[in-house]
Formats: structure tokens, sequence, C-alpha cells
């Protein structure tokens, strides 16, 4: 059957219409804060107890803009007779936010886990470069990182809490074990007594 | 002195109306396309969403320079917008929101053959603007302007003339007096016939051809900043206005309404006028403008038609029923 002749023309009223009744998808931003999802790449934090001055994020960057500078301390030795041993001091930790292409390298390659995304992105600045944050002010980041995700569920379990767990058996089997045999002692002494 | 105080505050409530029902058509037409766009419009102006936006358009337009171009014909130009303005001003007089003498600003005898005459007057604003401006974008907005008036100003009058054939008077409130409830479905063509043509004539989208931004930047106002330009922009939204006025008067029964006839007919008037209003908007919101020759199609081989067709119809009815 061919279209009634002006059919088109109704379907596009009723179109603009239904659209008229539906919710609007206008952001009311600084009104309203966004609700970002948890990966959100807004920016990068710094956990600095766990960065040991690797420079393999500085160096993995592809666009150069991590600074890092330290210094070399040297700790006494823990043991009478030991020897000294030194470690490395993290004196200057910087991103260059105006260089930055957010690729999440650094985050990728750190082994520390001292740096992650956080998804503020409020960080505008009226001078490029004021857009050099520095470590402070990434440890502050480091605050507004969510917790990571649930796991899926049925997931395979983290390999962290795989390992513990695998150790935690394992000293259990040994306890029991050790237990049992101090038991069996005990009962192949007992009819001595 | 009674007279002159009864004019004086009949002109001002005429004028009160013209200054504000444009913009509440306006800010309608913001909120309106916004929503069927899935956006949410203006929404800061005056604090509750955004309610004096054109206020604040229109404060933004007066601070302005008002600028008028080197080659332009200065006086022309300088005239146009109150060309384009003035006409509906005059044409709101004419019509009749209520049934008592108080409800209309001049009762005009030959209402129709007044109204129409002098809303034809108002597109010469923009032909005015589109020649005294020296530019070939104006120059084109202009000429396209009188090639769509010529072609929908001819179905305007013939759909109207079938409702004065049907009322057997050209005064406005004398058509309202004589109205019927079945004259809906015996003048419903003439009815669409006028509404198109008018919107047409008001280079209302789907008829924006000759403003088409995407073509020549704002046709025959393309030149114009400032006060000069916002009158124009109200022009368009004062036309809107008389446009759905006029059919409300003409083919919805004006003030009469299944209820409430004594008193509230004013209200009547206003919600038939209102609901026009908002389709306008909605048909804007809707349709892709109209090509240049489908336009002149459009007038010349449907409009044209139809409305001599209801003509007719109106002539055998009319015979018929006496």
């Amino acid at each position: 059957m061919p279209p009634i002749p002006g059919s088109g023309l109704a379907k596009g009223l009723a179109v603009t219409l239904r659209t008229m009744t539906k919710k609007t998808v206008t952001a009311q931003y600084p009104d309203v804060q966004p609700e970002l999802p948890p990966r959100t790449r807004g920016v990068i934090g710094l956990f600095e107890e766990n960065c040991t001055v690797c420079m393999l994020c500085a160096r993995e960057c592809p666009d150069w803009c991590i600074y890092i500078d330290s210094h070399k301390e040297t700790v006494p030795a823990a043991v009478p007779g030991g020897r000294e041993r030194s470690r490395n001091v993290l004196d200057r930790f910087a991103i260059d936010f105006s260089l930055c292409m957010y690729c999440g390298i650094c985050i990728e390659v750190c082994p520390f886990d001292a740096l992650f995304w956080s998804p503020e992105f409020e960080y505008a600045e009226t001078e490029i470069h004021e857009l050099t944050h520095e470590r402070d002010k990434l440890r502050e980041w480091m605050w507004t990182v969510p917790e990571p995700p649930a796991l899926d569920p049925g997931a395979e379990e983290p390999k962290e809490i795989a390992a513990a767990r695998k150790a935690a058996d394992k000293l259990a089997a040994a306890q029991a074990q050790a237990a049992q045999q101090q038991a069996a002692q005990q009962e192949a002494e007992g009819p001595a007594e | 002195m009674n007279d002159v105080l009864d004019v004086v505050l009949r002109l001002v409530i005429v004028f009160a109306v013209f200054m504000v029902l444009p913009l509440v058509v306006g800010q309608t037409e913001h909120k309106v396309m916004a929503h069927m766009q899935g956006r949410l419009g203006p929404m800061y102006a005056g604090g509750f969403h955004g309610w004096a936006q054109l206020v604040a358009d229109g404060v933004k337009f007066a601070q302005k320079e008002d600028i008028v171009p080197a080659n332009a014909d200065r006086r022309i130009f300088q005239l146009a917008p109150a060309v384009a303005l003035l006409p509906y001003l005059l044409v709101l007089v004419a019509i009749p929101i209520g049934p008592s003498e108080g409800a209309v600003g001049q009762v005009v005898d030959a209402g129709i053959f007044f109204v129409l005459a002098v809303m034809g007057v108002g597109v010469l604003g923009s032909l005015m603007a589109g020649w005294a401006s020296a530019n070939k974008f104006s120059l084109l907005g202009g000429l396209r302007t009188a090639a769509q008036l010529l072609a929908y100003e001819l179905p305007m009058l013939l759909a109207a003339a079938s409702v004065a054939m049907a009322a057997g008077t050209v005064s406005l409130p004398g058509i309202l007096n004589a109205f019927e409830w079945w004259w809906l479905p015996w003048q419903i063509v003439g009815a669409i016939v006028f509404f198109v043509a008018g919107l047409a004539e008001l280079q209302r989208p789907p008829f924006d051809m000759p403003v088409a931004d995407s073509e020549i930047i704002f046709g025959a106002y393309t030149e114009y900043t400032g006060l000069r330009f916002a009158l124009f922009l109200l022009a368009e939204y004062a036309g809107i206005v008389v446009l759905c006025g006029l059919t409300t008067v003409l083919f919805l029964g004006g003030w009469h309404g299944p209820w409430g006839a004594d008193g509230l007919g004013w209200v009547w008037t206003l919600l038939k006028t209102a609901i026009l209003a908002f389709g306008i908007i909605w048909l804007r919101v809707t349709y892709p403008r109209l090509r240049e020759d489908q336009l002149q199609k459009l007038a010349w081989t449907v409009l044209i038609p139809l409305a001599l067709a209801q003509i007719a119809l109106t002539g055998i009815v009319k015979v018929a029923i006496q």
C-alpha cells in the first residue's frame, strides 16, 4: 500500500511533539556536577608514598611531561655490622598538563601503583605554565580517586587475594598438621602414663 | 474629554498588548523549540527558567551601535524597521477579542480589507531594507520577499473572502456575530490556506527562504544591527500574534466557545490564539525550509486552487441554506 500523502509531515510533527515530552539531555554543568564513570581520565593523581623514583613513568611518557627530581640518602645498617643501604628520596614530581595527552601510559607502567586516574577535571588555569602541577597538588588529587569498581560476578579473584589465600591455606594446613601430630603424640604417650 | 480619555486608554492597552504578547510568543518559542530538540533553552536570565531572556536581549540590542552602511540609502534604510513593525500595531487595533464594545481597539467597518491591506504593508519594510542596504544578500532577500508576498497574498485574500461571503459582512465583529459552530468544518480548508499563506507572509520557517541564513546570511536584515534589528525581530513576533489573532477571529469563532460565553469571551480568543502560536512554533521546529521553487509551487498550484474551491463551496452552501 502506498503511504498516505502527507503522512510524512504528520510523522515529523509527532517526532517533535514526542521529544518535547521527554526529558532533556542538557547538562547544567556548573550548577549540577556531571556523573562521571569511575574510569574517567580527568587528572593524574600521585600516591607519593608508593613512588620509588624509578623514573619509568617519566621515561615512558610520550610527550615528556613528567618532571622528577630526587636525591639519594643513606640509611644506616639495620643490624650491627651490616651494610649501609641507599634509598631514593623524591624531591620533585610534576606533571605538565598542558603537554599531557592523557594516554595513561605512566599509570600503566608504574610498577608500584603510585599513579592513578582521578575523575577530577576542574583544574583550568589562566596561564599555560600554571598547568604544571607539583607533587602536593598531585597528592591532593589522590583523595579524589574513586575506589576500583567491583569485579563482575563470577570473575576470577584478584591476583593479590588469590596469592594471600594460597599462603593462608598453606599456613592453616601446616598448623592443622602440627596440631594433629601433637594430638597423635599425646595419644601415643597417654597410655604410658 | 471623556472621548479623548477613552481613545488614549484604548491605544495604551493595544500598545501594551502589542509590546507584551510578541515577547510572550518569543519566550515560548525559546522554550518550546528547546524542549522539542531535547534542550532546556534559556535558564539564567531573570532567575526562574530564563523568563527574562528577551528582556535581556532587548537591553543588549539597545546598547549596540546603530550602524548604517556607507553606501546605503540612509533615510530608507533607517525607516524600514518602522515600516515593518507599525502595520502590525495598526492591525491589532482592529482585532476584536471579546463581544463587548470595549474589547476591540476600534471597530472598522471594512475590517477584513483594512487588516489585510495593512498587513501587506508590513512586508514593504523588508523590501525597503533589502533595497536600501546596498548589499547583494539583502537585495536577494528583498526580492525573495517580494516574490513570496506576490504568491501568498492572493490565497490569503481569497480565503478571507470566503469567510466574508459566509458572514455577509466584512466587519470583523460582524463576522464573529454571525459565527456558528458548523462554520468550522465548512471553512476548514479556507482556514488552513489562510494560516499557511499568513505563515509564508511572515517569512516564518518553513517559508523562510527570504532570510535563509545558510544561503543569504539574513536576507534583507543582513546589514541591520542594534535596535533596528530588534524591531525587525519584534515585527516577526508581532506578526505571529496578529496572524494567529486573525485566524482565530475569521475561522475559529473568536470569542465563541463551548461554555462561558458571557464575559469570558476574551479568554477563548486568547486561548485559540495561543494554540495557533504554538502551532507556528511547532511547524518551525519540525519542517526544513522550502526551496524557492517549491515555495512558489505550493502557493500557485495548491493554495490558490484550494482557496478557489473553498469560495465555490461557501457560495454553494450559502445559496443552499437561504
